[in-house]
């Protein structure tokens, strides 16, 4: 690794202010957005999801990781955009109506945003009529609905409904997680996958991206 | 010997199971905060508590699992920490009629303190307040369920042994391949250590996957402290039946593996998500087959 591989370490070790410093610097140094993020960024992430699959890293290193990433990627932002890039794709995320928890919402939005996604977090909570809106407004490819909880798992399929009397469903692919979400109920409800950990999540939304373009 | 100590003189005590399920058969809507109900629908908490003692649970837990005011404040209710926390106890110590004793719940804040959510000023006073409330309406013990994070455990154990009262704390071991990690990543030693050196009267685990893992956990548990032993399992593992999430395992092959944990050496046995009065009471008939063969 070059002058710069100190933002690997940094986004690996979940330590956004250096992260963000280093890439700072970087930029004023005249380094390119993109060489950036293909030599340390991504890898960095990569091997976190690869700590986080060996089970040397679980959920709060990853997040950290994530933020890390996540701030560094702001910074570049502006310049990606002015060069024209796009972002992987644009995702609207929120725990389903009735559920309040987030950790894991949360953490599969920051990994999403870490993977280069435009995340629209709705929060907690989250009406099927505010999920159809988002993605009208934002006109996301992808929605990622998660419950804790297994009383509030049947608000997985009100929201899919929903979609699907807005006339949006065949305009959006649907990924459902949550500790007691399995595979089989995201066959039953119509969800087009089911995510068991936020890497997992990762390389659905990148196989989405991936099969429409 | 302690008054804690003394509980489990006579041996193993049965506890209770799952609250929010039976809450929601007499009428709790999905997403409700179940901890409201204390207030709006005591009555119908109660005959929760009831049927848990009616079907031989010697330990029954309180409604309160929710009303740490930082998880309150995710439904603004923090303002109503003291007055549900304390009804809580007071429902609970109804339904036990003096049959059961009554260990007050107390969940996680559901934030992190590792990514700087909350700090850990905010996380020991959130806990203090709500251990205050319970310890005032006279619960019996304390217990601080499914946590995951090893350092919140021990800001709220600190705080919730301010109060005098015995302190349990149990985690969910609900990640890694083999459901021996809590999400955070803590392994049951690690939760040991940190139960015995905060001072807690019991360790334990509750949630995460049925009674048949819960062997190993205990017996890890066992290994890396001195403390008796806390498990609450869920009835199985989830499973999808005709659109309904169900939990796998039935009343008897609940109580059939439940009641192996007593063998190995668990001091307190119930059983968390899917199990009802149904579940306690087949345990119940099983662990007195044990005791009295």
């Amino acid at each position: 690794m070059s002058e710069f591989g100190g933002l690997y370490d940094a986004i690996l070790n979940g330590d956004q202010k250096v992260s963000v410093a280093l890439t700072r610097q970087a930029l004023e140094e005249g380094v390119e957005p993109l060489d950036l993020i293909h030599r340390y960024m991504i890898p960095a992430m990569d091997e976190a999801g690869k700590r986080f699959e060996c089970e040397d890293f679980f959920v709060p290193e990853l997040l950290l990781a994530a933020r890390a990433m996540k701030g560094a990627l702001e910074l570049l932002r502006p310049r990606l955009a002015a060069s024209g890039a796009q972002p992987a794709g644009r995702v609207v995320i929120g725990t389903v109506k009735g559920d309040l928890h987030d950790i894991g919402k949360n953490l599969v939005s920051s990994m999403l945003e870490g993977g280069g996604f435009e995340v629209t977090d709705l929060g907690a909570d989250v009406s099927p009529e505010k999920f159809v809106e988002a993605v009208r407004k934002t006109g996301a490819q992808i929605v990622c609905l998660s419950a804790l909880l297994t009383v509030t798992m049947p608000s997985m399929k009100t929201t899919i409904e929903a979609f699907r009397q807005a006339g949006i469903r065949d305009q959006v692919k649907v990924l459902i997680g949550g500790a007691p979400v399995t595979e089989q109920y995201a066959r039953e409800i119509g969800a087009d996958g089911y995510g068991g950990n936020a890497n997992v999540a990762v390389a659905l939304a990148r196989q989405i991206v991936a099969a429409a373009s | 010997m302690t008054t804690f100590e003394k509980w489990l003189a006579a041996g193993p005590l049965i506890t209770d199971g799952a609250w929010g399920t039976e809450l929601q058969n007499r009428g709790l809507a999905a997403g409700e905060v179940p901890d409201s109900w204390n207030l709006e629908h005591p009555e119908r908490v109660e005959q929760v508590g009831a049927a848990y003692r009616e079907a031989g649970s010697r330990v029954i837990l309180t409604n309160t699992f929710r009303s740490n005011p930082i998880a309150l404040a995710a439904s603004s209710l923090e303002g109503s920490t003291e007055a549900l926390n304390r009804a809580g106890v007071a429902i609970s110590k109804k339904a036990a009629a003096g049959q059961a004793l009554v260990f007050a719940s107390m969940g996680p804040t559901g934030k992190l303190l590792m990514t700087g959510d909350v700090t850990a000023d905010q996380v020991r006073g959130a806990f203090a307040r709500q251990a205050a409330a319970l310890a005032e309406a006279r619960a019996d013990a304390l217990v601080l369920e499914t946590m995951s994070d090893i350092e919140e455990a021990g800001l709220a154990l600190a705080a919730a042994r301010e109060t005098g009262l015995p302190v349990i704390v149990s985690f969910a071991f609900d990640s890694g391949r083999k459901l021996d990690r809590t999400m955070t990543g803590a392994t049951p030693e690690q939760a040991a250590r940190v139960a015995q050196e905060g001072g807690a009267a019991a360790v334990g685990a509750n949630c995460g996957a049925g009674p048949a893992a819960f062997t190993e956990i205990c017996r890890r548990l066992r290994a890396a402290c001195d403390l008796p032993v806390w498990l609450k399992p869920n009835a199985g593992l989830p499973k999808v039946v005709g659109g309904q999430v169900l939990y796998s395992e039935t009343p008897d092959e609940f109580a059939a593996s439940a009641v192996e944990l007593l063998s190995a050496g668990a001091s307190f046995v119930g059983g968390c998500c899917g199990t009802s009065p149904d579940f306690i009471r087949a345990l119940a008939k099983r662990a007195g087959a044990c005791v009295s063969s």
